[in-house]
């Protein structure tokens, strides 16, 4: 039996102090109060002086009450009765189902060996034509979805994890809002894919700091899945909230603020957990989209920005589509010449003209006069909107590139576009 | 971060060990006050517990330096990283240490001094081992300061680095014994030369857009800030590959794993242009990636500096290609706010700048004490918080750097790779081309922005037909020119010999004098000319197809302007 500890020394934020001694970093303690019992995790050391962060928070805790020194660090039980339940932020069941103790697993485990990883070259076919054709997404990528609040990136999200090619799914939710969360669930269960995905849900009314340790449990799951052989795809929404939430702790703890009051170590923390993705030599995977919302809608936040600099590109969601700029997949060179001949090119040739449109379209709005080649371009634009980017489209990567070709031969000559002639010879239809 | 009381004497910077249950978790001094000692903790500090035991080693942090570090996969403490994974699989366990040289591999020494009661000095060469295709010349360790009495040396034969190969004796009688391996602290700079040289020969990239416009001199220094997305690692990779020196060091600091993974796994399979060899027979890899401990990644590219310039004392020219620079300006900000100092410019240290400062002034030209030149040249990418080069990271580096290959999201959008802006970069250094030659094409360069932007103003049909074709050659300049296809076989690596004479083709269209009586025919005619190019380039340099479409250029602007091919054919 571990020593108790009521004395409890000062409650600034969410963190509380005990004197406390044989107390190991990052431990775990209960905290019992008179509203119930919360899970508290040790963040400092200072002499005997031990500050603690509670899951809960700190609402209602008196100096009195109780803290038990567990002797170990957070952990999550792993088994296969995980498929199809759904928990929240400190890994107790949301659900009606009982809560799961055998088997656990530390949380936060040591970084995968570089030389360990291997060259991802597998897509993930989607049948979004903005991703597979223009940004394949491939195993073991991580990927975040940029966003402004109220675009509807839950539903990408959602759509990507019924029709992506993977063995599983786990969710992780931030600060999610309740109805989205019944959304994701009344989803995924009418398709019949809640018996293969995992939920791990902190909605907003929840303690902030349970929804810290969301990414950590779902990536743990998702590796002990993986390490097993299973193609995992975790989907996480919203990690800014999961920035914010790391804020909030640093202040209380009184560390400098770098950058617009986020932590020094915001890249790092990020890091952490998208590196996560891997893809295991003779066995699973792990693939991680996660959406990030930007607030006011500026890229250079802090936490859009240093996600950029630690994911393997972006998808930008705007006006309900995902855009063609600054969208980018870093990987799909790696596979996007081993599905068509002609992919590359495709892809490539169609955003520029489309650069194009977009110029031609200022041009059109400040009131100058169209040339022919101006007229071409709107002409070309409009449709490659509507039947390219438009999410609803929901055709294979082949029948995309077909489309592609047709779109292009509707509005120009072949000399007009930069393709190399081999192809244009290939692929250009001669109806035209 | 952990503070230590201590009893005894410790050293500033100084690693010591904690142990923490089963794990010695490496550890390093960073601020002393009284007999407490501040120390930053290179791995997770998870389980760690008040009173535990920490070990000093009394040494500062250091790497090994001696023959068999080609080839290697190094983490930012120079842990052998598939040593690790042999040993533990697929995770990077606390604690896990490994030696960085192979002591069980034996290499041929061949002595080059005789032990006649000869006077050495440190960083003399006693004698060599073949290394891949280098001559690996086995010199006085640089910690020997004054002169010692060679007083045997051992036979040309095969030994395990760790034997001792040479005997040493100081003038107070003390006798040392060499192997072939010894350390050096990272954190100092190896200065042991006759003189350090301005550098001045060029540093092929096969990059046409560095090369030519914004050259890199061997022993120079280059940055490349960029936001992400705009291809810095990219251009970073396609320099490891393809740029002419002998040794290329990559230093992943902080950067994505899977950066990293595709330079381990691909670059044994490719060949070397120059020696036939495998790439990785030359190339050296340092990656702390950014899921490692963040302590050691500040450790990163200091070990990347400290192996260079041991391969420059050796008379080698030598690539440093740090990536990203940032992220190890990043962990000294954690470091800094730890201690709880002063914060300066976006809570960064005051002392980043000098840290910088002191980093880059590690490359240069050097002549070693045997007389060979070497050079070790700096390349480091910069990643700004939001794209903005307005911080202090970008700001202190472009101070000490010699060339700035600036990338631009706009560029980068629009699908322009290398995305490196043509009219924000600048380099201080001379490159191959002719001087007044390269200005009257970054001439066109300004003045077809400028008409581009003043088009977007009065518009086509408000600009004159004169502006219309420079900005129709600006265009045509960046398509065929600056822009390179790096995943190209062909296009990607662009030689001195042939960017001279593709630039020579390419000026002969900018200095063209086209008529045009229409402004659609003067875009057609454009496009046409920019199609055979982009051609041009993916064939092999002076091969029947390259002179092929060589003829195809020559004829379109023969035949220009008779007046019976104004009409174009569609």
């Amino acid at each position: 039996m571990r020593k108790v500890y009521s004395k409890i020394t000062s409650i600034v934020g969410n963190v509380i102090t005990v004197k406390a001694s044989d107390v190991a970093y990052e431990e775990l303690a209960e905290v019992k109060t008179s509203w119930g019992t919360s899970l508290a995790q040790v963040i400092k050391l200072e002499g005997d002086v031990v500050s603690l962060q509670v899951f809960s928070g700190s609402r209602g805790i008196s100096t009195d009450d109780e803290v038990r020194f567990l002797g170990q660090p957070m952990r999550v039980a792993f088994s296969q009765n995980l498929l199809g339940r759904i928990f929240d932020g400190s890994g107790q069941p949301r659900d009606k189902g009982p809560a799961l103790t055998d088997n656990l697993i530390e949380i936060t485990g040591p970084a995968v060996n570089p030389s360990k990883r291997i060259i991802p070259e597998r897509m993930i076919r989607t049948n979004i034509p903005m991703i597979d054709v223009f940004n394949s997404l491939v195993v073991s990528q991580k990927l975040p979805i940029f966003s402004v609040s109220g675009e509807p990136y839950n539903e990408l999200l959602a759509r990507i994890a019924l029709q992506a090619e993977v063995d599983m799914i786990v969710l992780g939710g931030v600060g999610l809002k309740y109805d989205q969360y019944m959304y994701f669930k009344n989803t995924l269960e009418s398709s019949g894919a809640l018996n293969r995905s995992i939920f791990f849900v902190h909605t907003a009314a929840d303690p902030i700091v349970e929804g810290l340790m969301v990414p950590d449990l779902c990536l743990a799951v998702a590796q002990e899945f993986a390490l097993g052989g299973k193609e995992v795809l975790v989907l996480l929404t919203d990690m800014t909230n999961f920035a914010d939430a790391l804020k909030e702790i640093a202040i209380t703890m009184e560390q400098v603020p770098s950058n617009r009051g986020y932590p020094g170590d915001l890249y790092s923390q990020l890091a952490r957990r998208y590196e996560k993705a891997v893809d295991f030599e003779g066995a699973g995977s792990i693939t991680v989209l996660a959406v990030t919302t930007m607030p006011g809608d500026d890229v250079t936040h802090p936490v859009p920005d240093n996600t950029g600099y630690i994911t393997e590109g972006q998808f930008y969601l705007r006006a309900g589509r995902i855009e063609p700029f600054g969208s980018l997949s870093r990987l799909k060179q790696q596979v996007n010449d081993k599905t068509r001949q002609d992919h590359r090119a495709i892809m490539d040739g169609m955003i520029q003209l489309y650069a194009q449109y977009k110029e031609t379209g200022e041009k059109k709005a400040m009131g100058f006069r169209m040339s022919d080649w101006d007229r071409k371009l709107l002409k070309y634009g409009e449709i490659f909107e509507s039947e390219m980017m438009d999410l609803s489209v929901n055709i294979s990567l082949e029948k995309a590139l077909d489309k592609g070709w047709k779109i292009l031969a509707e509005c120009f000559q072949p000399q007009e576009t930069s393709f190399r002639s081999e192809l244009i010879e290939k692929f250009w239809p001669k109806s035209f | 971060m952990i503070t230590v009381v201590f009893s005894g004497n410790i050293i500033q910077n100084e690693v010591g060990y904690v142990i923490s249950k089963e794990h010695r978790l490496m550890a390093e001094v960073i601020r002393i006050n009284s007999n407490i000692a501040y120390m930053q903790v290179f791995e997770d500090t998870k389980g760690v517990k008040v009173d535990d035991t920490v070990e000093f080693s009394n040494q500062m942090l250091s790497v090994q330096l001696g023959p068999g570090l080609l080839g290697q996969v190094f983490d930012g403490l120079q842990n052998p990283l598939p040593v690790l994974a042999k040993k533990h699989g697929f995770f990077l366990p606390k604690g896990a240490q490994e030696g960085a040289i192979n002591m069980k591999t034996k290499w041929h020494f061949s002595p080059l001094l005789d032990p006649q009661n000869q006077t050495v000095r440190k960083g003399m060469p006693m004698g060599y081992v073949q290394e891949g295709i280098f001559k690996h010349k086995l010199m006085v360790p640089f910690t020997f300061d004054g002169d010692y009495n060679l007083e045997k040396i051992a036979d040309e034969g095969d030994y395990p680095a760790d034997q001792t190969i040479a005997w040493l004796k100081n003038s107070r009688g003390q006798t040392f014994e060499l192997s072939m391996v010894f350390s050096w602290p990272i954190k100092v700079p190896i200065q042991i030369y006759k003189q350090k040289f301005l550098p001045q020969e060029p540093l092929t990239t096969k990059i046409r857009l560095i090369d030519t416009f914004f050259p890199v001199q061997k022993g120079g220094t280059y940055c490349i800030p960029g936001p992400f997305g705009a291809g810095k690692t990219v251009l970073q990779q396609l320099t490891s590959r393809y740029a002419e020196v002998d040794i290329v060091i990559i230093a992943a600091c902080g950067e994505r794993a899977g950066e990293v993974v595709e330079t381990i796994r691909k670059f044994p399979e490719i060949k070397d242009p120059k020696t036939g060899r495998s790439l990785l027979e030359r190339t050296i890899i340092i990656c702390n990636t950014s899921s490692m401990p963040v302590a050691a990644r500040d450790a990163s590219v200091y070990t990347a500096a400290t192996i260079g310039e041991y391969y420059r004392q050796m008379g080698l020219d030598v690539l440093l290609l740090a990536d990203s620079t940032s992220r190890w300006a990043q962990a000294m900000r954690e470091v800094s706010g730890r201690l709880e100092e002063i914060p300066g410019e976006e809570a960064y240290p005051a002392y980043l700048e000098s840290r910088i400062a002191e980093f880059y002034e590690r490359s240069g030209v050097i002549e070693a004490i045997d007389g060979e030149k070497g050079s070790l040249t700096i390349g480091g990418t910069v990643s700004p918080a939001g794209g903005n080069f307005d911080e202090p990271v970008t700001q202190s580096t472009l101070k000490v750097v010699g060339a700035f290959h600036g990338l631009s999201r706009d560029r980068a959008n629009a699908r322009r790779f290398p995305s490196i802006d043509p009219l924000d970069s600048w380099s201080r250094y001379q490159g191959f081309i002719d001087q007044e030659q390269l200005e009257r094409a970054k001439k066109v360069l300004h003045k077809g922005n400028e008409v581009n932007q003043m088009m977007k103003v009065v518009g086509e049909e408000g600009t004159s037909m004169e502006d219309f074709v420079v900005y129709l050659k600006a265009e045509f300049l960046d398509s065929v020119y600056l822009q390179q296809n790096g995943f190209d076989p062909i296009d990607a690596s662009t030689s001195l010999k042939r960017q001279q004479y593709v630039f020579n083709k390419v000026c002969r269209v900018l200095d063209f004098d086209f008529s045009f009586d229409q402004k659609p025919h003067a875009r057609q005619s454009f496009y046409q000319i920019r199609q055979i190019f982009i051609d041009w380039n993916y064939k092999e340099f002076e091969s029947q197809e390259f002179k092929t479409q060589e003829s195809r250029i020559d004829n379109f602007l023969n035949e220009f302007n008779k007046p019976e091919q104004l009409k174009i054919n569609k």
